[in-house]
């Protein structure tokens, strides 16, 4: 499964002008508003009409100006879920949810109605209509909807952006478990950092309408460059890691991957079973000697890679930690108290871990 | 009471009233809510004219209109002789040729009506349907159809109530010819042409004041029963 995208778009005074091709389960668009993301989307689903270029999803084209090719939105075959839902609001959500099974070719539908509504838990609503469900709630329906017109892609623009952090929470593990189960690739579009490490497989950074970077999440999310504005200091590590032991006593979970073990708060997860873990470069802090007498759990032991100043007053430090690289946002004036280089044997101390399920993360 | 029992004689002319109303509303629908899609969704050559052409019959005189009608669809004119000789069908002094005439002067409030309706509809939701597979004919038949009912069901009963009370593009067109052509607005005209006849004017009067009335009130229900299912409730 592969999307290529070869697009030249000029818009009033934006130029939207990016290529990349990805094979993951879960593309992320990433950038700020204004990157050109919704727009990439519009052109890949047919609602924009690029002014040159290429579109194709597993080989089969779905623009190419060279050729003047250009297939209508509903010949696509291409599933939406839109920032807003759009449902049908004089249908109720059953009917919502077979309007694109109606109207897909018989021998295209793998995903049953029945299988879907489980998936996402919206048994309860099917004879409701779209007006009495919370914004949560019509972004499940919605997404079933997309998934439910036997789609060879889903792009799904920003869908948690119109609900407050408790809906987000709540829809989160219903993305992960389509990008899972469905086996129907997602280009999933985002300015949240957050959500794209916990999310995607591979990251396409967007600046200005240009691809500033394209690759798989874990190189993508340590380069703590390409992440300005609201989502600086959001960068860092992104670590495979195997759950290794469970202390009842203490509620701990106790994470290990080459690069050493990590403490965090108890995990509901089995032994053996990986984990996706975010170690953001703010939070982590680095020590000369092992530190004595410190509260912070967690210690990685590895050698300094390179230093880089950052802005006025930081530094950027790359610690390699048996093979995988942690990184640390500290200040200049720490940085050269403690006399940092690289080659340097240090301590990675840190402080705040997030923890996510690994799911389709490639591992090893 | 006795003045109130309407005579024979108006009973056709009530009955007459409601047939050629009920048909120019029917028959012009299709017509109607192309049109009105046309001119909301879709950008052509010629659009300003087409919304012009439509709305000609609410500002020209209605003598004008049915002067119009009888030069192009009487017996001799370019319409109406094509029509008599390849399907005998004849409009000059029939009843359909009333419902015609109705038909042609409702045409603008219809239309109207429903046009407003379908721009009021979100076009993203369409859009939506699109990248769902609906080709634009599925799209419109049940995306914006469904949505658009309650303008749909307004632009009846409009047509309806106009072409009830029709009058001057009728009577040029296809006469006042009793049981025929004489629907209620003419056998009114005739009533207060006769000596004696205030009662029979008064009489028909009461009865278009309760059928508009009627038609209002259903229009009301029926639209807000639509509007209700169109915003989910």
């Amino acid at each position: 499964m592969t999307l290529q995208v070869d697009i030249s778009h000029r818009q009033g005074d934006f130029l939207l002008e990016t290529a990349f091709e990805s094979a993951g389960s879960l593309t992320a668009l990433f950038g700020p508003s204004g990157s050109g993301k919704t727009t990439l989307v519009n052109v890949i689903a047919g609602l924009v009409r690029p002014q040159k270029g290429h579109v194709a999803v597993d080989g089969r084209v779905l623009v190419d100006t060279a050729s003047r090719t250009f297939l209508k939105p509903h010949r696509r075959r291409i599933g939406y879920v839109f920032q807003d839902a759009r449902l049908f609001p004089h249908l109720t959500v059953r009917q919502n949810l077979l309007y694109g099974r109606w109207l897909a070719p018989r021998e295209a539908q793998k995903a049953q109605l029945g299988a879907v509504v489980d998936m996402l838990d919206i048994g309860h609503l099917l004879a409701r209509r779209p007006a009495l469900l919370s914004g949560g709630e019509k972004q499940r329906v919605a997404i079933g909807r997309a998934l439910l017109s036997a789609p060879s892609l889903i792009l799904m623009d920003e869908p948690l952006a119109s609900l407050d952090e408790a809906r987000k929470g709540e829809i989160l593990p219903y993305v992960e478990r389509l990008r899972d189960a469905a086996r129907v690739p997602l280009v999933y579009v985002s300015h949240q950092l957050a959500e794209v490490a916990r999310l995607a497989t591979d990251i396409a950074v967007l600046d200005k309408g240009r691809l500033a970077a394209f690759g798989p999440t874990a190189d993508i999310l340590p380069r703590l460059d390409l992440f300005g504005g609201a989502e600086a200091g959001e960068g860092g590590a992104l670590l495979s890691m195997r759950v290794a032991g469970q202390d009842r006593a203490f509620g701990i979970t106790t994470l290990r991957s080459q690069a050493g073990e990590i403490v965090v708060p108890r995990l509901d997860a089995a032994l053996g079973t990986y984990v996706r873990v975010r170690l953001r470069a703010r939070d982590v802090m680095v020590a000369t000697a092992k530190p004595q007498g410190l509260s912070a759990l967690n210690l990685l032991a590895g050698t300094i890679v390179s230093l880089e100043a950052v802005g006025d007053s930081g530094a950027e430090v790359r610690i390699d930690c048996a093979g995988e690289t942690v990184v640390a946002r500290i200040t200049r004036l720490s940085a050269t108290r403690l006399r940092l280089e690289p080659g340097m044997a240090v301590y990675a101390v840190v402080k705040t871990v997030s923890v996510e399920p690994a799911g389709a993360m490639p591992v090893g | 009471m006795d003045w109130l029992e309407l005579s024979p004689d108006e009973w056709v002319a009530v009955r007459l009233s409601l047939k050629v109303s009920f048909w120019a509303m029917a028959a012009s629908l299709p017509a109607g809510i192309l049109v009105a899609w046309l001119l909301a969704r879709r950008d052509f050559w010629g659009k300003s004219l087409l919304n012009g052409i439509v709305h000609l019959p609410l500002v020209m005189p209605p003598v004008v209109t049915g002067y119009l009608l009888l030069l192009t669809f009487g017996r001799r004119g370019p319409a109406g002789a094509f029509l008599y000789e390849h399907f005998g069908i004849t409009f000059s002094f029939r009843w359909t040729g009333a419902a015609l005439a109705c038909a042609v002067m409702a045409f603008p409030l219809m239309v109207r009506a429903i046009r407003l309706s379908i721009e009021a509809i979100d076009q993203r939701l369409e859009a939506a349907a699109g990248t769902l597979g609906a080709g634009p004919l599925t799209v419109f038949a049940t995306i914006t159809l469904p949505l658009a009912l309650p303008g749909v069901i307004a632009g009846m009963i409009l047509a309806f109530a106009k072409a009830m009370g029709e009058f001057g593009a009728t009577i040029t067109f296809v006469s006042n010819i009793p049981g025929e052509t004489q629907t209620l607005p003419s056998a009114i005209y005739t009533f207060t042409q006769v000596p004696g006849g205030e009662l029979g004017a008064l009489r028909l009067t009461l009865v278009s004041i309760a059928l508009a009335l009627g038609a209002l009130l259903v229009s009301e229900w029926l639209a807000r029963r639509a509007s209700n299912r169109v915003a989910g409730l």
